[in-house]
């Protein structure tokens, strides 16, 4: 009786989370753009990829991810390094200004630095939303980083350099083999994160447009289906992305696992 | 060491792109048009006591009925075989690859009185159709429906890390399994719980797209929408703007340190 209440609680809750999206994904197969149901057609999907204004922001989207993702996981990375060498009360210093875009508002980091831009005269464009991007991605770079920096282990760093390696390769080759889970960790949170954003692009963007800034600007009027088009193709790539990767670990995991079994049996 | 300057390019950047705005946004504050220092900002304000108190009580209430229904999906989340619990968390992070913008907006299309996708299933069940479009109950269900990933992993992750042999100790000193849950489960979950909150209430507290689309703006502003008004509306004010933020920020800072300290007080009554 428990397990079928938890099941069906479960149930309940993730019909919530997913029946918009299932909305959206029917509402991109509607033949008329209301809210009434005229059949189906393919038609947005074509007509997406010569939508001008839609295909501009995509562009916009996924450039100021990619690039804003990656200088943030270097200037991040670099800083964690920094950090976890620093005295415990300039890295506490340090730590709470990086904490800043954290806890504040989306809201407020965009319209600060909103005002930022207009004090020194910079026209609001692809560049200040890239720079706001990295301003609000580092944090979470910096955060994933420096848990496995105190894991590292500082004595095989200091074994490499006793054994005549310079910092440089020594941190190459040993500290950033043991970093790099929280590296990718954060590269991929940075670049989620700024794939998602709409409060801070909306202030700092000004004539450069996000997909979702585009999409804000659409729900003022009437959202034309082709954004459910391409929401849908979006939502369903990283699905499968998803299950791809989850099918692979499972196949990993049991191959290891009959490996183990192998040796245990010859022993 | 020389690695410390490995932090330089942050630091720099920092300044200027985190410390110089938060200054700015002060400065703002205090001044009028031609920048000199005033009080007025914070006059002004009285008139928009109403958002304040509207924006407080519909965070509030989202904030907690998050909690009552996240911390459940957690705990059963946690309690499944390690391969289900991973499906389940992607599935909980899943829906944030759609644009918040578009599911909120869906909302419209679900809960829209005469065309809704709700009100088309309950009248061709010949049930009572319901209406609370452009409603303070839509707004709430807004940000519950927004926020609660964000409640459900952070209790999940404390629940899952959660030494089983302190449970069985207990159970061992003879607590039944309600007490086990009000007196070890519960208590050790306080961290997730604080995150949680955090994590919903700040969002929720300064949003202005769910008051846009879920609630008809007007009546229903929030300080989400009077902050979005002084910087990219009709009325355009920065300074106001900067005052409004400033409190909301100074708000967000108290919420939180009061919050931190239960969670200290908690922790140490479980020592």
């Amino acid at each position: 009786m428990l397990k079928f209440l938890k099941r069906f609680y479960i149930f309940i809750i993730f019909t919530f989370l997913y029946a918009p999206i299932a909305v959206l994904i029917a509402y991109s197969f509607n033949s008329s753009k209301s809210s009434k149901w005229t059949g189906f057609t393919f038609d947005w999907y074509i007509q997406l990829f010569q939508d001008k204004q839609i295909m501009n922001s995509w562009g916009v989207t996924l450039r100021v991810a990619i690039f804003s993702a990656i200088i943030a996981t270097i200037i991040g990375t670099m800083a964690a390094i920094g950090i976890a060498n620093m005295k415990k009360r300039t890295r506490s210093a340090v730590l709470s200004v990086n904490n800043i875009p954290v806890t504040n508002p989306d809201i407020i980091t965009g319209v600060s630095l909103m005002l930022l831009f207009i004090a020194l005269r910079i026209e609001r464009g692809e560049i200040t939303l890239l720079l706001a991007h990295i301003t609000f991605n580092i944090p979470y770079v910096i955060l994933s980083v420096l848990p496995k920096l105190h894991q590292a282990d500082n004595m095989t760093y200091e074994a490499a350099l006793d054994l005549g390696a310079t910092p440089f390769s020594a941190f190459w080759k040993v500290v950033f083999h043991e970093i790099k889970p929280g590296i990718v960790t954060g590269f991929i949170l940075a670049f989620t994160l700024s794939f998602d954003d709409f409060m801070i692009s909306n202030y700092t963007g000004g004539t450069a447009q996000t997909l979702a800034v585009t999409i804000f600007s659409m729900t003022k009027k009437k959202i034309n289906p082709k954004i459910y088009a391409l929401s849908s193709i979006m939502f369903l790539t990283v699905l499968i992305l998803l299950i791809i990767v989850n099918l692979r670990q499972d196949d990993n995991n049991s191959k290891k696992e009959r490996k183990l079994k192998k040796v245990e049996k010859n022993l | 060491m020389k690695s410390k300057s490995l932090s330089i390019p942050f630091l720099i950047w920092a300044v200027i792109f985190i410390i110089i705005p938060m200054i700015f946004i002060i400065a703002f504050a205090f001044t009028d048009d031609n920048f000199n220092f005033t009080f007025d900002n914070f006059n002004h304000l009285n008139r928009y006591l109403p958002v304040f108190l509207r924006s407080l009580k519909l965070s509030i209430i989202s904030t907690v009925i998050c909690l009552a229904l996240g911390y459940p999906v957690g705990y059963i989340i946690s309690k499944m075989s390690p391969k289900v619990q991973n499906v389940f968390v992607l599935l909980t992070m899943l829906p944030m690859w759609m644009n918040f913008l578009l599911r909120t907006y869906s909302w419209i299309k679900i809960l829209n009185t005469e065309s809704g996708v709700l009100n088309t299933i309950l009248s061709a069940l010949n049930l009572p159709t319901i209406d609370i479009m452009d409603t303070q109950f839509a707004i709430v269900l807004g940000m519950i429906y927004n926020f609660l990933p964000f409640m459900i992993l952070p209790i999940y992750s404390v629940l899952t890390k959660m030494d089983e042999k302190v449970i069985e100790a207990a159970k061992d000193l003879g607590a039944n399994n309600v007490q086990v849950f009000f007196k070890v489960v519960l208590p050790l979950s306080v961290p997730g719980i604080i995150t949680g909150l955090t994590m919903v209430f700040v969002p929720a507290i300064s949003t202005f797209i769910i008051s846009k689309l879920l609630g008809g703006g007007g009546a229903n502003m929030l300080i989400g929408d009077l902050i979005d008004m002084q910087f990219l509306g009709n009325a355009y004010n920065p300074h106001l703007g900067s005052a409004i933020s400033l409190i909301l920020m100074v708000f967000i800072l108290i919420s939180m340190g009061v919050m931190r300290k239960f969670d200290s007080d908690e922790a140490g009554g479980i020592m």
